[in-house]
């Protein structure tokens, strides 16, 4: 046999086995003992030196490419051989997706603090500053400066914590307006503000009362500002807080700081043009009204030169209207159970 | 106040039904808060006369009536009502009825007597016992005999005793004092409908005897600003004809008397209070109205004995105190059926006494509220005149001539002026002059117009209107907030944007939150002993004047307090696993009552129970002290303080786990603590084992931070060491750290703390600490040499500085 027939069948020898090689450990077998110093292709080559010189190239040409082939189908089979032991073991490592993850905790925000801050953010993009004030306030501030002096009889509206004739817990945020107004300087343009935060009252708490609440007050305050812009804003505050699809209905109402003061109510349907009026159910949702001229007489702005208007709204009431909460006090107990419902939603 | 729908058409005529009439005045004017007829669903109630009265064969207190009702045959009905008689005109609830509280009549039998139905007292027809005329246990309801005359048997009773009337609750704001009388109600809702509205008139026949030859009268000006008196003699006190009783009822006031009643009456039709005395009573032919000396002793009407002070505005005889003057009568002087002469008073008296001695006595009556907010002084002496013309007419007496007049303040009516420019600039509409017009012509108001000025001359009536802002609300509402434009302010913008500070205290909720702790708001007023707990703050809680309960009665000195009773909430109710926290104030005082306390922002958080439940991959962990230090630490890396932050042990913190607690620290700024409640306390609030913090928020806001800082990355390999030591047990893990931080050199980079090993073979007195040592050369790889030597060096201080041996 010629050595280029030996070297054609020691190829499709080989190939048989490398295609037989079960797994990488066997491949490795089959690859030494054809490949391997001693395997049958150098024995091949070593036969060459008997050859003549024109043979010799022809000879060692083919001996290069069958040891090209063999390496090639060794190479392949190997990735192939790989890839079988890769989706084993993937296999064997299957595990139940569906069981729960591992718990992360996280912690959420009162229902009240989104409501809070779902407003700042909307009022801060209308170009309005977040200002608080103090929880235990001055009567002066408080009443007087609002307009309702001592004797008032809008006093009795609202029960007072006093804790000396002249200091209280403040029933309203409206205190801050007064505290805004006398520190605003207008050259450095118009005044807008809305103000968070906890107000008290001296009620006994039940489903619909509570000692401790929220408010938070809104005023701006330039040369030109209308009950149109009023009630524009409102519509606004409505509109984030309920849906475009709400409309408000403003009441004649009375607040001392106020003129006109009127009542704001909320649909708490949708509203749809062809709607028939009396199917529209609204909901009292705030106070607002043109800032009264003796408030910005008492704050030192003239009132001939400048006007405006003022809100108070209530982030409790908004939220038991929103979730329909029937009971205020759950606001304040901090019942866990109540707390984590309310996860970014506001 | 009620307002009947039927007086109201006295006044004008109203076609429209009465729930459009309440929206149109909830709309325009005040709130209608409620709207009925007080029948309900009440029906087959009907007059009756009582023909005949006989005994109950089988009973002492029953008795068996035939009735006239109308009907071709009389009604026999069985009644236990001790006042029935013959010949009496009553109320019948008919077989088939309904009365009362949804109670259904039918007819039966009792003790063996057909019985068709049932006489009815008011009580069973829904009156209220405070309006009723008589008490339920006098009785059914019998009509008078001149009343009765002029009923039929088996007519209408509900329409009779006027429970068909419509009627409307106004919720009347402090500034329309004028709608809690009907006059002023009635101007208002003229004012809607653009209608006329016909005021009462009435005719007062006088006799020859000069009421100022009976009777004397003097007020200071600054007490009573309007102050006279009328004497009707010959008076025969009785119950008032039923138009009058149905008219106060159906207004909520009881009928008592013709005299009483009719002062009553005059009060709602005007809003003017007034007053009768017996003018035999009075000890002087005289009254006078003074400040009442401190301690006087008054019995009022109600029975009561009170003590006035000299606050309080009375009214007197001779040197007796009668009455609080517009508050309440006295007894001494009350007007009874053996009154033969009265004396009847109409004035105005000063708002603050009057609202100082209502609030003082605790008697807001119906006087008292319209004296504090105002009366129509152009109404005061008509009222008066036409109360004396009433009791003529139906107590039959005579009236003197002429008023005593003690005071007589004179109404100079305001003008007040606004321009159709100022109208739109404050409304942001186009309304014409003409349609300004058109509104005052509703109102009633007179106005001469220049230009585009209006001068408008404000009458008694509206005693709430002084500045153009008050005639600008009267035009919005009565051209209608609805055809307002909604439109936003323009003008100069300005940047709307949130302070550092307010950056800051919200990045510290959201950092909470992402920790695991759900955001918490509770009670700021608690009790003394609350108050003052877990305090970081010299000063102490202020107490509030007048508390409305004893759990709410002092501000707190730490948010602390309150979370811990948001645990015990929870506790109580099985959620036994609490993780929260909270934002918020805490009030600080000096002891110096005439200004604020201090307001200081802080940061609180509560670990109770376990932290992460049971699962099938994790065992329940527990909140421990470290779990709750970890998220603190956390949180006080975010806020990249400059100087760094050190926990202290502090064996004596209020409220406190002696053993567990450590004080926190920014440099040398105490910025709160960290820890576990004391067990007593715990106990105390009945909460299981609880770890807390609570931190000074305005101090870290105030405090100095990294601005903008940024570190290159070391392109070199940081090199890895770890060394584990033998110390005295009680050596703080925090003083070891620092000696390595000060021996490490300028390379160390990180040390961690791996492992904390007690008992087994480390002697009892000792611990283990194995520390991970991070080095890195941000200019060259670290020899392995120069980083042994390094960790050499850092043993050699451990053992000289703690007598550490190193493992």
């Amino acid at each position: 046999m010629s050595l280029q027939d030996e070297l054609t069948t020691l190829l499709d020898e080989a190939l048989v086995q490398i295609n037989d090689a079960a797994d990488v450990k066997a491949l490795n077998q089959v690859r030494v003992h054809w490949l391997g110093k001693k395997g049958p292709l150098t024995e091949v080559l070593r036969g060459m030196k008997n050859l003549s010189p024109e043979e010799r190239p022809v000879v060692g040409a083919l001996a290069n490419e069958v040891r090209d082939a063999l390496t090639t189908a060794i190479s392949e089979r190997q990735t192939h051989l790989e890839l079988i032991a890769l989706d084993a073991q993937l296999a064997s490592e299957t595990i139940d997706v569906t069981l729960p993850g591992r718990s992360v905790k996280q912690g959420q925000p009162h229902v009240l603090q989104q409501i809070i801050e779902n407003l700042e953010d909307q009022f801060i993009g209308m170009g309005y500053q977040v200002i608080e004030g103090p929880e235990v306030e001055e009567d002066q501030y408080n009443f007087e400066r609002m307009n309702l002096p001592k004797d008032h009889p809008a006093r009795d509206m609202q029960d007072t914590f006093y804790i000396t004739p002249e200091i209280l817990m403040r029933t309203q945020t409206s205190p801050v307006q007064a505290r805004t107004m006398e520190a605003h300087d207008f050259n450095q343009g118009p005044l807008k503000m809305v103000s968070p935060g906890r107000v008290y009252r001296r009620d006994t708490d039940d489903a619909t009362h509570s000692h401790q609440f929220h408010q938070m007050e809104g005023l701006v305050i330039d040369k030109h500002i209308t009950m149109g812009d009023l009630k524009g804003t409102l519509l606004a505050v409505a509109h984030n807080l309920f849906g475009e699809a709400h409309d408000i209905r403003l009441r004649p109402s009375y607040f001392p700081f106020t003129e006109p003061s009127v009542e704001v109510d909320i649909s708490w349907n949708a509203v749809t043009p062809d709607m028939n009026p009396e199917d529209i159910e609204w909901i009292e949702v705030l106070g607002a009204g043109m800032v009264h001229p003796n408030v910005l007489r008492k704050s030192g702005i003239d009132p001939e030169v400048y006007g405006g208007f003022a809100f108070g709204l209530g982030p409790d009431r908004f939220a038991m209207l929103k979730y329909g909460v029937e009971d205020i006090r759950n606001f304040y107990l901090n019942d866990v159970r109540f707390l984590t419902q309310f996860d970014q939603k506001g | 106040m009620k307002v009947s729908v039927n007086w109201l058409r006295d006044y004008l005529p109203i076609a429209l039904p009465a729930s459009e009439l309440a929206e149109k005045i909830s709309r325009t004017a005040v709130e209608v808060e409620g709207q009925y007829q007080p029948k309900g669903n009440m029906k087959k109630v009907v007059i009756a006369k009582v023909l005949s009265v006989v005994p109950h064969p089988d009973s002492d207190h029953l008795v068996i009536t035939q009735l006239d009702a109308g009907e071709d045959e009389p009604i026999q009905v069985v009644t236990g009502a001790p006042n029935v008689a013959e010949g009496q005109t009553v109320v019948l609830a008919k077989h088939g009825s309904v009365i009362g509280d949804n109670k259904k009549i039918r007819k039966g039998k009792l003790r063996g007597e057909l019985s068709n139905g049932m006489l009815a007292a008011l009580q069973e027809l829904g009156f209220e016992d405070k309006v009723a005329p008589k008490d339920f246990e006098d009785g059914i309801w019998v009509f008078n005999d001149i009343d009765a005359a002029d009923l039929q048997p088996g007519e209408d009773a509900l329409t009779v005793l006027g429970l068909d009337d419509d009627v409307l609750e106004t919720g009347i704001t402090p500034n329309r004092a004028d709608l809690f009388s009907m006059n002023g109600t009635a101007w208002e809702v003229a004012a809607i409908l653009s209608e006329e509205p016909t005021l009462p008139a009435f005719e007062l026949n006088e006799t020859d005897e000069q009421t100022s030859d009976v009777i004397e009268a003097t007020a200071p000006a600054e007490l009573a600003s309007k102050y006279a008196v009328r004497v009707v003699k010959n008076v025969t006190v009785k119950d008032s004809p039923l138009w009058l009783q149905r008219r106060l009822w159906t207004m909520g006031i009881r009928p008592i008397s013709n005299i009483v009643d009719i002062t009553n009456y005059m009060l709602l039709m005007y809003g003017q209070p007034m007053h009768a005395f017996d003018l035999n009573a009075l000890p002087e032919a005289e009254v006078h109205v003074r400040r009442a000396y401190d301690k006087e002793a008054i019995k009022t009407l109600d029975g009561v004995a009170r003590e006035a002070s000299a606050d309080d505005i009375v009214i007197a005889s001779g040197d007796e105190a009668l009455m609080f003057a517009g508050v309440m009568g006295g007894e001494s002087t009350e007007v009874t059926h053996e009154t033969t002469d009265i004396v009847l008073e109409g004035a105005i008296f000063e708002p603050k006494s009057i609202r100082h001695t209502a609030r003082d006595q605790s008697l807001h009556s119906e006087a008292s509220m319209r004296f504090e907010r105002g009366v129509n002084v152009e109404d005061t002496f008509t009222a008066l005149d036409h109360a004396a013309a009433l009791v003529a007419e139906l107590a039959d007496g005579q009236v003197t001539a002429g008023r005593v007049v003690a005071q007589d303040y004179s109404y100079e009516a305001p003008v007040v002026d606004v321009s159709v420019d100022r109208v739109n600039h404050v409304l942001g509409t186009t309304i014409t002059a003409a349609e300004i017009a058109a509104v005052f012509d509703r109102l009633f108001f007179d106005y001469e117009k220049n230009d585009n000025v209006f001068s408008v001359t404000i009458p008694a009536r509206r005693w709430d209107i002084t500045i153009a802002a008050d005639l600008i609300e009267e035009i919005a509402r009565l051209y209608g907030f609805d055809n307002l434009p909604a439109t936003l302010p323009t003008g100069e913008t300005t940047p709307g944007k949130l302070t550092p500070k307010q950056q800051l205290v919200r990045a510290s909720r959201h950092a909470l939150e992402g920790l695991g702790l759900n955001q918490a708001i509770s009670y700021v007023l608690t009790t003394p002993e609350k108050a003052d707990r877990f305090k970081l703050h010299e000063g102490e809680p202020i107490q509030l004047d007048y508390p409305m309960s004893q759990d709410r009665q002092q501000t707190r000195s730490s948010l602390l307090t309150g979370l811990l009773d948001d645990v015990a909430y929870n506790v109580a109710r099985k959620q036994t696993d609490v993780a929260l926290y909270e934002q918020g104030r805490v009030f600080v005082s000096d002891g110096d009552l005439t200004k604020r306390p201090q307001e200081i922002e802080h940061l609180a958080g509560v670990l109770s129970g376990n932290i992460t439940e049971r699962t099938w991959v994790q065992k329940a962990q527990a909140a421990d002290f470290y779990v709750l230090k970890g998220i603190v630490e956390q949180l006080l890396k975010n806020y990249d303080f400059v100087e760094p932050v050190h926990f202290v042990a502090n064996t004596v913190r209020q409220d406190m786990h002696p053993g567990r607690t450590a004080d926190i620290y920014v440099g040398n700024t105490l910025i709160g603590f960290v820890g576990q409640i004391h067990p007593m306390t715990a106990k105390e609030y009945r909460i299981n084992e609880t770890f807390a913090f609570e931190l000074n928020l305005d101090e870290i806001i105030a405090l100095p931070k990294h601005q903008g800082r940024y570190e290159a990355i070391s392109r070199y390999p940081a090199v890895s060491r770890d060394l584990a030591i033998l110390v005295d047990r009680d050596v703080p893990a925090s003083r070891i750290e620092e000696a390595i931080q000060q021996a490490g050199g300028k390379y160390l980079h990180d040390i961690v703390i791996f492992d904390v090993y007690t008992g087994g073979n480390v002697p009892s007195d000792m611990k283990s600490v194995a520390f991970g040592l991070t080095f890195i050369n941000a200019e060259q790889t670290m020899l392995d040499e120069e980083t042994n030597q390094t960790v050499d060096h850092i043993a050699g201080a451990l053992a000289e500085q703690f007598g550490a041996e190193i493992r």
